[in-house]
């Protein structure tokens, strides 16, 4: 068996098709869709094409549609264009403590600028409640800024209560779904939200390229400056190969995002049980059921992330962890920590996020070769088995 | 098992791989615990010492590769020594010992460092000798 990769909300392999869509656009087809002759006319043709199936698939209209280098600039962009646009209303930002740093630090930037961002807590599956959104409504709210599903532990949150209380306050709502486009159903109305941000590469698109929507009439400071693209919202000649995949991928989502969802739920669950029945002393981080189709989140006691990623990795499989170590940074995963974990469990998280080409031989893979890992770290764990 | 790209160096992961002289120690002569949950490892050392030398040393790691590499490695490095020179080990000396570590993880070798210190100094407080070192 080759290499297994089980790290798909980390970054997914391009869909083949995608490829072959994006290919005429970095030589034949290589015009600025500025220009007027030709070549800038087909590529501003593959562009707005590309930009009505990523509109398709959120329920939004083209023009809804900012094209951007990825998740971490719609994130920049939402957050901070729309503090900037509003600052004379008011200086308070509603978000969680689960967010993504693309906007938990976004948010600390603009701490740093007189706004005062109050981070809610989530509850043991790393959920929030819609009811603490409320709560922490001031008049100087100008912005609530939740994510749609949290990238470690998969926990898809109550976007659409929160939708609603957003709306009858009159406080302008952005979610980060990056991890849920194309991999759930995503409604712009449905939500209930003002903006959302999205990134190609999360479903099977190149990395590089990625949208933010905002709602017609939604007044926002542009963070680009430059240029007339995109309305004068994102300045910048566009990455025409990249925009075209993100189309093509969008395109195949909506085609297939049923069936997948489907069928990843059912490998989601033959590991979660697989691993709970075949090692001890585990536990499912994040919700049981409110989770993404794809995501696996599990402590195992007594033994450090890193340690199970590298001997994964020596039998080929690739996956995650919360664990410091592995980040480069000194703390383990904000994430697992607002949910309560110690700081050992969360250190000794494992993440599996399952995808397109995952199989059933893989899931079976892990799990006959995870026990045997856990077994020789624990055997030299001085958490367990101390005579003390 | 595939040979992989890997962020370590071969002599790292070949100690992670297979790491020497884990386990606890029937009635060691010092214990080292050195670390914490916060930054996510913990060490402990075992050393026996005869004679002023250090005949045996053993660990138990929870910790990252590089934390249970360097754990593997001064064990050996400190095996056959004297006290004297075992105190002269540094982190820089088990890091160079281990074909070198990426900077991130230079606290891993620091800490077994400390480990060995804390074991050392263990030692020399039950031995009730009087040239006491300091942590």
């Amino acid at each position: 068996m080759g290499r297994i990769y089980l790290d798909y909300a980390a970054t997914t392999p391009m869909h083949p098709d995608v490829l072959k869509d994006m290919l005429p656009h970095f030589n034949e087809s290589f015009g600025n869709p500025s220009t007027i002759y030709s070549y800038g006319q087909e590529a501003k043709a593959a562009r707005e094409e590309a930009r009505a199936r990523v509109a398709s698939l959120i329920g939004a209209h083209d023009e809804e549609i900012v094209l951007t280098s990825g998740g971490t600039e719609a994130d920049n962009c939402a957050v901070e264009g729309i503090a900037f646009a509003n600052e004379t209303k008011g200086n308070h930002i509603i978000t969680t403590s689960i967010e993504h740093h693309a906007v938990l630090e976004t948010c600390k930037f603009l701490e740093k600028h007189g706004f005062i961002v109050t981070y809610l807590p989530v509850d043991k599956y790393g959920m929030v409640n819609h009811e603490d959104v409320k709560k922490a409504l001031t008049s100087q709210t100008i912005l609530i800024t939740v994510m749609h599903a949290n990238n470690e532990v998969g926990t898809i949150q109550p976007i659409a209560e929160i939708g609603k209380i957003a709306k009858e306050a009159g406080v302008i709502f952005h979610t980060d779904a990056v991890q849920t486009v194309g991999h759930i159903p995503v409604d712009v109305n449905e939500l209930g939200v003002d903006l959302l941000s999205m990134s190609a590469h999360k479903l099977y698109g190149p990395k590089g390229v990625g949208a933010l929507y905002i709602r017609k009439g939604t007044k926002i400071v542009s963070f680009m400056h430059g240029g007339e693209q995109e309305r004068g919202r994102r300045a910048g000649t566009e990455n025409i190969p990249g925009i075209v995949g993100f189309g093509k991928a969008a395109e195949l989502a909506q085609m297939e995002i049923i069936d997948e969802a489907k069928r990843l739920t059912d490998l989601r669950g033959k590991l979660i049980t697989g691993l709970s029945n075949r090692i001890d002393d585990v536990q499912l981080n994040g919700h049981p059921e409110q989770r993404l189709p794809n995501n696996v989140n599990m402590s195992v006691d007594f033994v450090e992330g890193e340690s199970m990623l590298l001997n994964l990795d020596l039998e080929g499989i690739c996956a995650s962890t919360g664990s410091a170590c592995s980040s480069g940074s000194l703390e383990a995963s904000h994430v697992l920590l607002a949910m309560g974990l110690s700081h050992v469990q969360a250190h000794g998280s494992l993440r599996f996020t399952l995808g397109a080409w995952t199989t059933e031989e893989e899931i079976e893979r892990v799990l006959d070769v995870l026990p045997g890992i856990v077994s020789k770290l624990r055997a030299m764990s001085p958490l367990i088995n101390s005579r003390r | 098992m595939s040979d992989v790209q890997s962020m370590y160096s071969e002599k790292v992961m070949e100690h992670f791989r297979d790491p020497k002289n884990v386990g606890e120690m029937e009635n060691p002569s010092g214990i080292g615990h050195v670390g914490n949950p916060v930054c996510g490892d913990i060490m402990e050392l075992y050393i026996k010492v005869e004679d002023d030398v250090i005949t045996d040393a053993k660990f138990k790691t929870f910790g990252c590769g590089a934390a249970i590499a360097t754990s593997s490695m001064v064990t050996e490095l400190v095996k056959g020594k004297t006290i004297e020179d075992a105190l002269k080990i540094s982190n820089r000396a088990v890091a160079e010992a281990l074909g070198g570590l990426p900077s991130i993880k230079m606290h891993c070798s620091v800490l077994a460092e400390e480990a060995l210190k804390s074991a050392i100094d263990d030692y020399l407080a039950k031995s009730h000798q009087k040239n006491k070192v300091s942590p």
